[in-house]
């Protein structure tokens, strides 16, 4: 996947803002702010709130993993993946730090550990799951660097996802509103979101150019449709789901 | 005269097991004598143990409630035989686990089949160093032979055996109980379902180690001791009344004894200048060893304790590598810890679950908060209840 075409997307980025802002407003300052906001919540809703409750990657994953692999979840939340994937993983583990979602996992029927990923994950040896999921969690960690090597030291395969900072919107609102973003799929204020550290897409790949790391495959959502990754997507994908490897 | 606490469900209603009655069966004898793990044998074994709701129809519902070091096989109901039996503090409470265990409870027994047994060297019915020794015809004392957590283990397997049970549901404990839990996983790694190890780890540290050799000190120098022959006489009540004290305090935690009796003072607000009961922690330690030296046997603390400090699952099943000890359990396995527990803590019972991960078993592992210290166990069941019943419930590697 190569969409580093970074003066493509510079293009469409300036005819997505000359699209976006009612013509008759555009002298009069007030109507940009509108105008965005608007269209920020339109459009969000259609891919629905962030988090736990639209799990597209869990079906994606569910289908992507071979039957009896082994599956470490790392943030499971409240082992919803880990309980799609009973009957056809061989092994499922779990690892959740906060006590009301571990004791969801338990009635769940899923095996939890109760630790922070971003504590470290001494326990687990070199390969010894096939996958190590981290859904949605990236962008929450205080080590992400860390917690991404460790996920590829215990696991063959590591599956990735996030919301992607990169997506048009978001840049637009920065831009208009000199703010950062607050929306219905990231509805938290600078001060309480628990997403600590904002990452794009294109952030993402040049991670893994850096770090000898190989992406197999990449899902996106964008505009509400779940489809392979196509060039473009820093910009359109609201959401991206990646399988990566060590090189 | 009823005299029951309130605070616990009475014999007739719903959620209790209500009025039970201990039963008493001989699991070794002269032909079939119970090998001890030290090489020594007792040709006379009998086992007090008590059963709620009912085995089903192929006996996979049988859960192993193991109770700790100063439990019982009353686990849950009132006693129906409490004063012919002498132990009158059973009218005022109910058994030790009422809470978790019974009807819609979360050990339910409209659904499972719980037994629990009293364990070999407790002074609750089975065979002790109270027990007459058929050799003698008087008490054993400390002629009793020294019993470990494995020999417990293995005459629970005769009992469970006797009940005609061939697999468990679930084997379940806390604290010595749950290195009971602990154990059958590892020693009958075939016949157990599910483990449930609450505060407890797979061995006791040399802090642990060192309270108890302080207590047994305490017990084997009080005058009344007497090389523990002591039945006909005076029992060592003091020296058993300061091991529990002290145990006590391992069992509390620092910020629940801030919270429970703070500097307080028993009775006025000044000091008495004097070496009387003073503070209000000075009184409940008084209470509860005075009341533990009236219902337990000093020989049996000295037993039981020594089995808790020869546990190591490592060095038992691993040759001192706990991980391939752990190779070994086949069982769905959940171990609990409680955040302010100091005597088996959370780094070391976490360490048990780390080592299950590491091995491959799936495994849950929990650290609840409480300020309840090693005592959580019996005392979060709001909180540690939910787990266990969806924990039982749960079909997580369970072998079928």
């Amino acid at each position: 996947m190569n969409d580093d075409n970074h003066s493509q997307e510079l293009d469409e980025l300036a005819s997505l803002l000359r699209d976006h802002v009612d013509p008759d407003l555009q002298m009069h300052g007030g109507g940009l702010f509108a105008t965005f906001v608007n269209e920020l919540h339109h459009v969000d809703d259609k891919d629905g709130p962030l988090g736990r409750t639209s799990r597209w990657q869990d079906d994606v994953i569910v289908e992507a993993i071979a039957s009896g692999s082994r599956v470490l979840d790392l943030g499971c939340g409240t082992g919803e993946l880990l309980e799609h994937l009973k009957g056809k993983a061989g092994r499922l583990q779990g690892v959740e730090v906060d006590h009301d979602q571990v004791a969801a996992c338990v009635a769940r029927g899923v095996p939890v550990f109760q630790a922070d990923v971003d504590a470290g994950l001494r326990e687990f040896d070199d390969d010894s799951f096939d996958y190590v999921v981290l859904e949605e969690t990236l962008q929450a960690l205080r080590h992400p660097h860390d917690v991404l090597h460790e996920m590829l030291r215990i696991g063959r395969c590591g599956i990735v996802s996030f919301p992607n900072f990169g997506h048009w919107r978001i840049r637009l609102y920065l831009a208009a509103h000199g703010r950062m973003p607050v929306s219905h799929r990231l509805p938290h204020q600078w001060f309480d979101t628990p997403n600590i550290h904002h990452l794009t897409l294109r952030d993402f790949k040049a991670w893994c150019n850096d770090n000898a790391v190989i992406i197999d495959r990449a899902m996106v959502l964008a505009d509400g449709v779940v489809r392979p990754f196509a060039e473009g997507d820093n910009l359109h994908a609201s959401e991206v789901l990646l399988f990566i490897r060590r090189s | 005269m009823n005299d029951r606490d309130p605070r616990y469900d009475a014999p007739d209603s719903p959620r209790s097991v209500g009025w039970v009655e201990a039963q008493r069966v001989v699991l070794a004898s002269g032909d079939n004598p119970f090998v001890l793990e030290s090489g020594t044998s007792l040709a006379e074994v009998e086992v007090e143990y008590e059963t709620y709701g009912s085995l089903n129809a192929d006996a996979s519902n049988a859960i192993l409630v193991c109770h700790a070091l100063s439990g019982d096989a009353h686990v849950a109901g009132w006693d129906a035989r409490a004063e012919q039996d002498e132990r009158p503090w059973r009218s005022r409470k109910p058994g030790w686990w009422d809470a978790m265990v019974g009807p819609g409870k979360f050990i339910d027994t409209d659904c499972y089949f719980v037994v629990c047994s009293n364990v070999l060297g407790s002074c609750y019915g089975t065979t002790a160093p109270a027990s007459l020794d058929p050799d003698t015809g008087k008490p054993y004392g400390l002629r009793f032979p020294v019993v470990t957590v494995e020999d417990w283990v293995q005459l629970q397997h005769r009992l469970i055996t006797h009940l005609g049970i061939e697999r468990l549901h679930t084997v379940i404990g806390g604290s010595l109980g749950g290195q009971q839990a602990l154990e059958w996983a590892l020693a009958f790694p075939n016949l157990v379902d599910r483990c449930v190890v609450l505060a407890a780890s797979p061995r006791l540290s040399a802090q642990g180690l060192g309270f108890n050799a302080v207590g047994r000190h305490g017990i084997m120098n009080d005058p009344a001791f007497v090389e523990g022959d002591y039945y006909d006489g005076e029992p060592p009540a003091i020296g058993l009344a300061a091991a529990r004290m002290l145990a006590h305090i391992t069992y509390l935690s620092e910020q629940g004894m801030d919270n429970k009796f703070g500097r307080r003072l028993r009775s006025s607000d000044k000091p008495a200048f004097g070496f009387g009961i003073e503070f209000e922690v000075e009184s409940y330690l008084d209470y509860q060893g005075r009341s533990f030296a009236e219902r337990f046997d000093a020989n049996s603390y000295l037993y039981i304790t020594r089995a808790m400090d020869y546990y190591d699952a490592a060095a038992r099943w691993g040759d001192g590598d706990l991980g391939a000890a752990c190779r070994r359990i086949k069982a769905a396995t959940m171990v609990v810890s409680f955040s302010t527990d100091w005597l088996y803590t959370p780094d070391q019972c976490r360490e048990l679950g780390a080592t299950l991960l590491r091995v491959g078993a799936p495994v849950t592992y929990l650290n609840l908060p409480s300020p309840y210290g090693h005592d959580a166990f019996l005392v979060e069941i709001d909180m540690l209840g939910p787990l266990v019943r969806d924990f039982l419930a749960s079909d997580q590697g369970a072998e079928s």
